[in-house]
């Protein structure tokens, strides 16, 4: 395990031809990491996740992707994804395979592919479609006579990605809000990547191991990167940047306006610093509107027990 | 008279339905804002699921999304999203579930996933999402959408989530599918039920009203200033109509103003 930037950890971990999975559901969305993969020209990723949202939108609008794997197309409270529809319909900027699940379904991948078992069981997808177009999903009797199930195979990404609000230098992890797939996802990658708001002392994360989501175990890269899940949001943190969603809904409708926000905000700036500065910039009061209120959860005893 | 958005009726007809509910599986939008008022109204002891992984959220906004954070804040429990569908849902925690959809047929089948061949879609929509084993393991599903003959159609173009199948009767319970499945449809012009899944439903009068196959959607209510003829010319199959056919209850002013003032102040979804 090793702390380093995330140019280092992009340029280290993740290769082209690679299946990723930076997950997050809605919140601890690590657009640092995909957006250094934009810079870096990564291509051919398979790229996993439940909610595809934003920063798969981008990262398929500049080319880095063959294949997506999903539950759900959307830009969250918004509307459709611009940048996907038109890859799955016109072809633009390449072909797109599609790998398609519904959230069961996909959490259900995560859970076998962290616990090493060959496939996962789930009642789901009786009378639907979905098993006519992904044959991944299959039906069995089950062996103690109760009828059939659906199974899915297990899901093991080269690569997690996962932003957090702490780790110490170990990476072991601490997360809290919506804890989405994150466990699961880090259980199940050959390589993971944590990326978090701060880093701590190991004693702050000895103080609570209930909070303690993914250990350091399983890290082989941390990197220290405030913000760097905007414009998506870290519990107590920063909130969702809503003006940013609305605005990409406008943006990410023509291809040429698409690229010329990726050609500013991502090949425009070497870093993360570089975006947050330019960010400022814009506006300044940023982080004063995304600052949440405060709503400190009471203290418990652990006890000690020598 | 009171003024009010055929939104806010869709609100208000939604939430009355919750009515001794107490566990609702919600989604962002209308039935975001029917479940809170549903909480201050009809099911004071109504606890509010979410997707994401958060069972009695109470949220101090309107939530920008199905993940935002003050789903968090406050909430009973806040848990991994493989514990919310293999232990509340799957589980048989959930008595009721909203779901919207681009297509929905006369069983109360839908279509989230694709406009056209799945292959080369004319257009790609969001997909399932959780709606898929929600609608196999809730108690009750309900549905809230704009009513367009577009949208009511006679064959759906995919099936994301099955609601009463092809109308056989006992074929959802063959399947093994746990839930109730479809019992309502609120829409901005009526009111729509299913008949029980059986031969035939109790409720057809001997007046020679239509008999309802299993499961079939029929009109409930419609809303007032609508006809019968207006609501069909947006469904696309012969529509059956209750016998006892009823107006739609206007909101009242209390929830008018709970809609207004505390739930969506700024107008982002009532308005219109």
């Amino acid at each position: 395990m090793k702390v380093m930037s995330m140019r280092e950890a992009i340029a280290d971990h993740v290769r082209d031809g690679d299946t990723i999975a930076i997950e997050g559901f809605t919140a601890f969305i690590c657009f640092a990491a995909a957006h250094e993969i934009i810079r870096q020209g990564r291509r051919d990723l398979t790229l996993c996740r439940m909610t595809p949202d934003l920063i798969y939108d981008q990262l398929i609008a500049a080319g880095c992707a063959r294949k997506m794997i999903f539950s759900y197309l959307g830009n969250p409270g918004v509307g459709p994804l611009h940048c996907v529809r038109r890859a799955v319909e016109k072809g633009i900027p390449g072909p797109l395979e599609v790998e398609e699940y519904s959230h069961f379904g996909l959490v259900s991948r995560y859970v076998a592919g962290a616990a090493h078992l060959p496939f996962f069981p789930l009642r789901s997808y009786l009378g639907a479609d979905q098993p006519k177009v992904n044959p991944r999903i299959q039906f069995v009797p089950s062996p103690y006579g109760d009828g059939i199930v659906a199974v899915v195979p297990p899901l093991n990404p080269d690569v997690a990605i996962l932003h957090a609000q702490r780790a110490d230098v170990s990476g072991n992890t601490q997360l809290w809000g919506l804890l989405g797939v994150q466990k699961e996802v880090a259980f199940a990658a050959q390589r993971v990547i944590v990326v978090v708001e701060e880093i701590v002392d190991e004693s702050t994360i000895r103080s609570d191991p209930n909070r303690t989501v993914i250990p350091g175990l399983l890290v082989d890269a941390l990197v220290h990167e405030p913000y760097g899940a905007h414009p998506s949001y870290a519990q107590g943190y920063y909130d969702r940047d809503n003006h940013f969603y609305l605005e990409w809904d406008r943006v990410s409708r023509e291809e040429a306006a698409t690229r010329a926000w990726l050609d500013a905000w991502v090949y425009g700036v070497t870093d993360r610093a570089g975006y947050l500065e330019k960010l400022e910039a814009q506006e300044p009061g940023i982080w004063t509107r995304l600052a949440p209120g405060e709503a400190l959860s009471q203290p418990i005893n652990y006890g000690t027990y020598s | 008279m009171i003024d009010y958005t055929p939104s806010e009726l869709m609100i208000t007809s939604s939430a009355r339905a919750l009515a001794g509910e107490h566990v609702v599986f919600v989604g962002v939008g209308l039935p975001n804002i029917a479940c809170n008022l549903a909480q201050r109204t009809v099911a004071p002891d109504l606890e509010l699921v979410y997707e994401a992984g958060v069972y009695g959220a109470r949220p101090a906004r309107l939530p920008l999304s199905i993940g935002d954070p003050t789903l968090v804040s406050g909430a009973i429990s806040v848990c991994p999203m493989s514990d919310l569908f293999m232990y509340y849902l799957q589980g048989g925690r959930i008595e009721v579930a909203f779901l919207g959809a681009a297509q929905i047929d006369r069983f109360g089948n839908i279509n989230t996933t694709v406009i056209g061949d799945y292959r080369q879609p004319k257009v790609r929509l969001p997909g399932s999402g959780g709606a898929c084993e929600i609608s196999i393991h809730a108690q009750k599903v309900f549905f809230i959408m704009r009513l367009k003959k577009r949208a009511f159609v006679e064959q759906i173009d995919f099936c994301t989530s099955a609601g009463h199948l092809s109308g056989k009767p006992g074929e959802r319970a063959a399947l093994g599918m746990p839930g109730a499945g479809p019992q309502l449809v609120v829409t901005d012009k009526a009111i729509f039920r299913f008949a029980e899944p059986g031969p035939m439903d109790s409720r057809v009068s001997p007046s020679g009203a239509p008999e309802y196959l299993s499961g079939e959607m029929y009109l409930s209510s419609v809303h007032p200033g609508v006809t019968v003829q207006e609501v069909q010319a947006e469904v696309s199959w012969p529509l059956k109509v209750a016998p006892d056919l009823t107006v739609t209850e206007p909101p009242t002013t209390e929830e008018l103003r709970l809609i207004r003032e505390e739930l969506d102040p700024g107008g982002t979804y009532a308005r219109e």
